[in-house]
């Protein structure tokens, strides 16, 4: 990517929400082994502290296309293992040379269930994606994919500001089919502007505009909360696994960097077993 | 806008430069000349191949319209090199004005050429919609395509300069009307057709994709309805954005719409089934396979495209 927009990724970075405000400079995609792996330190220590990352092999796993269909629209599947899901507090993902490479962080309550996570993202470049699971006290287990892909958070939406707008807020709850119990995919309206795509009627950039919090809740317990960033594709869907509980209903908190914020219920698909 | 970063992938692979030591001589190398397939209608066939260095992505099928008093080109091809070419076989053919220059949509293997016509000062037609389209997109296009070619080879965007809406625009070349009008979202969110009333030959560019795999950058469903649309204008022939450089439209529209409704009809089984978007990428019309040429290259992404359409259903 060209140097302008590396200059917009710093101005990006130091509107992110705390937990996500990494100053890291932004290295050129690509690079040796050694780089990456220097890379990924600094962001383990600007993320994590001191906290070592053990290797997660056995616990977590995480699926990625080796090459980006469309980089700004990237599958990501991260599983735990079933013997570790009772131990698992979150889980993070860092695509190590996005231009805000902290991407998300998933915290399970009591009616969530870690076996599966599946997010969409935006990547800029060859890089490494870490998914790094932390159990309830603190230990970390990471593993590692690499993904070619080129221009996924400078990619246009495809429509206009205005259009990618419309809607803004609107939620659906998709269930999983009928193999899969416990599992469902919230889809939301929501351009999630990178603050790195031109907007057209301006020629300037769009600010960026993302959800910053998502929280799905079961009978005032919480499943899942997604705290997100401009690397989350446009119109995020998240996919997830929850225990069944008394309640019927899954309520859904959304707010965004603007501090707009949603909120919607769904009907609980039900277990056929 | 894929096709691109992929071509630019597999040279990185290849450890061939990029820093623009390529941008010389691209246009050498651009495929086989213009093929007269109506009387005063001029179409190179684009290579079934991705954008690279070698073919300075001249991939669409581009060429001009001959009036008695005008030349209108349709479509000025996919980078300034390719434009040059363009205007320099146009001008073995004829030296009447070039007073037109159409852009049929957004996607730069189409409109990147237009910079090679400028010193024509012509007219230079889109949808009402390409002009926004390129605001948001050009750079980023620009930006590949430099990286693919080199600057010098690449070009600039060239913004439109007449809109065409939804009523017909029509042209006057010299005893040869041209109709043209602007399309709903469909394969893009801002494809032109034109119609050259004395050939009957009908200019729907990537509406229409013959052989070689469509990529989906609009709207599945209205890609669908743009189809139904063609075939109402009557038309018997027409020159396709990929593909021969003419066919029989209701022939060549048969397995586009195959394609289309199978990646559609499957697609929704597959939401329906609760599968996911990798699920669906590996199993939705993998039937298609064997026919079309870079099924590989785009099937993928069209079903990524279907399944964020149809989701929301």
């Amino acid at each position: 990517m060209g140097m302008n927009q590396n200059r917009r990724v710093v101005c990006a970075g130091l509107v992110l929400a705390p937990l996500l405000a990494i100053a890291s400079p932004v290295l050129a995609a690509g690079g040796t082994d050694s780089e990456r792996e220097e890379r990924w330190q600094d962001l383990r220590q600007s993320i994590f502290g001191e906290r070592p990352v053990e290797d997660g092999a056995g616990l977590i796993t995480l699926e990625a296309p080796a090459r980006a269909l469309d980089a700004a629209l990237v599958p990501l599947t991260i599983r735990i293992a079933p013997e570790h899901r009772d131990r698992i507090a979150a889980v993070h993902l860092v695509i190590d040379d996005n231009p805000s490479p902290y991407a998300a962080k998933a915290s399970f309550g009591p009616a969530g269930d870690p076996a599966v996570l599946r997010l969409r993202v935006r990547i800029d470049g060859y890089t490494n994606v870490h998914a790094v699971a932390e159990t309830k006290d603190g230990q970390l287990h990471g593993t590692v994919a690499f993904v070619k892909a080129s221009g996924g958070c400078s990619a246009p939406i495809g429509v206009s500001d205005e259009v990618a707008m419309q809607g803004m807020g609107e939620m659906k709850l998709r269930p999983a089919g009928p193999d899969t119990q416990g599992e469902a995919t919230l889809l939301i309206r929501h351009p999630n502007f990178s603050g790195m795509q031109m907007n057209q009627l301006t020629r300037t950039y769009t600010p960026a505009r993302y959800l910053d919090l998502v929280r799905i809740s079961q009978g005032g317990q919480t499943v899942l909360e997604l705290a997100g960033d401009i690397s989350l594709s446009s119109d995020p869907a998240i996919g997830f696994a929850y225990r069944p509980g008394e309640a019927d209903a899954f309520t859904v908190l959304a707010t965004d960097s603007d501090g707009a914020s949603w909120q919607e219920s769904f009907p609980i698909p039900a277990h056929t077993q | 806008m894929l096709q691109y970063g992929m071509a630019r992938r597999r040279l990185l692979q290849a450890g061939i430069c990029l820093c623009g030591c390529l941008a010389a001589g691209t246009a050498a190398a651009v495929s086989a000349g213009l093929v007269e397939v109506a009387p005063g209608v001029l179409v190179r066939r684009g290579p079934d191949e991705e954008a690279s260095a070698a073919n300075a992505n001249g991939i669409a099928n581009i060429g001009c319209i001959i009036g008695d008093d005008a030349v209108l080109v349709t479509d000025p091809g996919g980078s300034l090199a390719d434009g040059q070419w363009l205007r320099a076989e146009i001008r073995r053919h004829t030296d009447r004005p070039i007073r037109h220059v159409v852009m049929s949509h957004v996607h730069p293997d189409h409109c990147f050429g237009a910079g090679a016509f400028l010193q024509d000062v012509p007219e230079i037609l889109g949808h009402y919609r390409l002009g926004a389209a390129l605001a948001a997109r050009g750079e980023y296009y620009q930006r590949q395509l430099a990286d693919l070619l080199g600057d010098a080879a690449a070009g600039l965007v060239v913004p439109p300069t007449l809109a065409v809406g939804e009523e017909e625009t029509v042209l006057d070349l010299g005893n040869r009307r041209i109709r043209l009008v602007a399309y709903a979202t469909a394969h893009s969110d801002c494809d032109l057709v034109m119609l050259d009333e004395t050939s009957g030959l009908l200019f729907p560019a990537d509406l229409l994709f013959v052989g070689r795999a469509p990529s989906l950058d609009g709207s599945l469903s209205g890609w669908l309805a743009a189809l139904d649309r063609l075939r109402a204008t009557g038309a018997m022939r027409a020159v396709p954005g990929h593909g021969p450089a003419i066919v029989e439209l209701d022939r060549a529209i048969g397995p586009l719409a195959h394609y289309l409704t199978i990646l559609r009809d499957e697609t929704r089984a597959a939401l329906a089934a609760g599968r996911t978007m990798e699920e669906a990428i590996s199993t939705v019309a993998m039937t298609e396979r064997d026919h079309w040429a870079l099924f590989d290259d785009y099937h993928g992404r069209n079903v990524t495209q279907a399944y964020k359409e149809l989701e929301w259903e």
